[in-house]
């Protein structure tokens, strides 16, 4: 009863909430029900933003051999309230020739979509703050706003930089979109439904009672989460694929001109376009919020879904502290001739492992489409430039 | 409730289009255009049609919109000249208004309201696509890839001999 209790208490806690408002008419109670949901997603989540943001400089110090920030508070942990009031007391410097409006709009309307993708994610059970029947369909329709976004904090700037990073940007968004898309087919057509609810519970129960039945675990699966987790990384412009803004060719690209709490908002977009795919990566492949063992089960559901989150994030600090930049070519040749035949392989390896009625043969027959299209994709892509390690001469 | 929200949505949406025709700037016109498509999202949503509202964000905002955006960009930035009112835009535009108003009007709609439909998943949408509607399916699939393999022969670099 106390399990059950603990996995629930955020749902009894809103009903109790709820109980206040007993008499009152039933759209009133829908719009506090919505405001509820809101403010516990923001609640959560801006709290997650400030503590992210101090522990990725502390972990990218640990990689660099350096300390990282620990002068405000414990171990530096108030560092993140010293930033915001620092971003919020500057001067706000808006461009002569800025298209002002688009200039200001910009940010917001890059903070609005990854809210919004955040609400179709379930965080634990009957934990979803907006569940539609077409949630991942949800997710990636305002994600594909963003690109306006961009579009828009480059032209307003009138700036050159802005320009050519936001034209960057959004060459990247548009190539990387379509093998996000295309990794996340198989999950919705193995599950039947494009509800992220409905996904997970598909995810449940153990095959032997001990491997979980998670979708990484099956050779298309696998595939298709390590395709869509990089897609995912060019998406949100982290270190490796932030092409779009690399200040080594065009000081920040789209968001050049902005300061303040503008750029402040733009890295909360940031961010928060972190969370929201690293959770529908936690949701179509990681099991959401399922246990991982049939005897930790008794651990609450939402300490799975933040768990597996962490790691993701973790993943996403790491390999920044860790890959050089990529070069603009090399990142669009990458999305077209890789990603995307990879991606449609995974369809046809999911189709394999479906028709084998998802056993063993179906596990080594997926196994095998997949490794026949990595084959041939390597040779056909090979350009047969030798790599050795590079000789140097210097003046004698 | 949902007769405000008409309202609401109605009139958010005409003023977005309202921008979209009659603002100078033409990058201004387009982003309102933008704000007018979800405007129309939000009708689907209204009437029950998830999947429409949600594809309607997804190809208008997230695919036409940029579209559009992007060929502002590669042409010339005019120089505050004003836009001329055009007459034949007016006439082209009436005529469309009034062939609309006739399809309404010769529209028959049912007297009583509709009984409630049984709510529609993606899975009655897939089964019609891949049925009754297999053919059309089959159609726009040439089309977009016909369209496909043209931009690519495009801007293919030619072999230098």
């Amino acid at each position: 009863m106390t399990r059950e209790f603990l996995d629930q208490i955020f749902i009894h806690g809103k009903q109790y909430l709820l109980s206040f408002t007993a008499g009152a008419p039933g759209w009133l109670v829908q719009i506090i029900s919505s405001l509820l949901n809101i403010g516990a997603l923001l609640g959560v989540f801006l709290t997650l933003f400030a503590l992210i943001s101090v522990l990725e400089r502390k972990i990218l110090g640990r990689i660099q051999n350096r300390y990282g920030p620990n002068r405000v508070g414990p171990f530096g942990l108030l560092q993140p309230a010293a930033d915001g009031i620092k971003l919020l007391i500057k001067e706000d410097v808006v461009p002569l020739r800025a298209d002002k409006v688009v200039h200001f709009l910009a940010p917001l309307m890059m903070v609005f979509p990854a809210i919004l993708a955040l609400g179709v994610i379930p965080y634990g059970r009957n934990m979803t703050a907006f569940a539609i029947d077409g949630g991942i369909l949800f997710f990636f329709a305002v994600g594909s706003t963003a690109e306006l976004a961009v579009f828009m904090a480059g032209w307003g700037s009138n700036n050159k930089f802005s320009m050519l990073g936001a034209m960057r940007a959004i060459a990247q968004m548009v190539s990387y979109e379509l093998p996000l898309i295309i990794t996340v087919l198989p999950v919705v057509m193995i599950v039947g439904s494009l509800s992220p609810d409905a996904i997970v519970a598909a995810q449940g129960g153990y095959a032997h009672g001990l491997i979980p039945r998670w979708f990484v675990f099956t050779p298309w699966g696998g595939t298709a989460f390590i395709l869509f987790f990089v897609s995912g990384f060019v998406e949100s412009n982290r270190t490796p694929f932030d092409v779009p803004e690399g200040e080594s060719e065009i000081v920040a690209g789209h968001m050049t001109e902005y300061s303040g709490f503008k750029y402040a908002t733009f890295f909360m977009a940031e961010y928060f376009g972190m969370f929201a795919i690293s959770g529908l990566a936690v949701t179509l492949f990681l099991g959401g919020w399922q246990a991982p063992f049939g005897l930790l089960q008794f651990i609450p559901s939402y300490v799975w879904f933040f768990a597996k989150l962490s790691a993701i994030l973790f993943v996403f600090i790491w390999i920044r502290g860790t890959l050089p930049r990529t070069r603009v070519d090399q990142v669009m040749n990458f999305a077209w001739k890789f990603m995307l035949p990879m991606a449609f392989t995974c369809i046809l390896a999911a189709a394999v492992w479906h028709y084998q009625s998802h056993g063993l043969i179906g596990w080594f027959g997926s196994f095998a489409v997949i490794a026949a299209a990595y084959f041939v994709l390597s040779r056909v892509l090979d350009t047969g430039k030798k790599f050795a390690p590079r000789t140097y001469r210097f003046a004698e | 409730m949902s007769s405000v929200a008409f309202v609401a949505i109605g009139i958010l949406t005409l003023a977005a289009a309202l921008a979209a025709a009659s603002l100078s700037k033409l990058i201004h016109a387009a982003l309102s255009l933008a704000v007018a498509f979800v405007g129309v999202a939000a009708f689907y949503f209204l009437l029950g049609a998830e999947f429409v509202g949600l594809v309607q964000v997804f190809v208008y905002v997230g695919a036409v919109a940029v579209l559009i955006v992007f060929t502002i960009l590669l042409t010339r930035r005019e120089s505050g000249s004003p836009a001329r009112f055009k007459w034949t835009g007016a006439l082209v535009a009436c005529a469309i208004f009034a062939g609309l108003l006739v399809a309404i009007f010769k529209t028959k709609l049912p007297a009583a309201p509709a009984p409630p439909l049984a709510p529609l998943t993606v899975k009655h949408i897939g089964d019609s696509l891949m049925t009754s509607y297999v053919w059309p399916l089959q159609c726009v699939g040439l089309v977009l890839t016909a369209a496909l393999i043209g931009a690519m022969i495009l801007v293919m670099e030619e072999k230098r001999p």
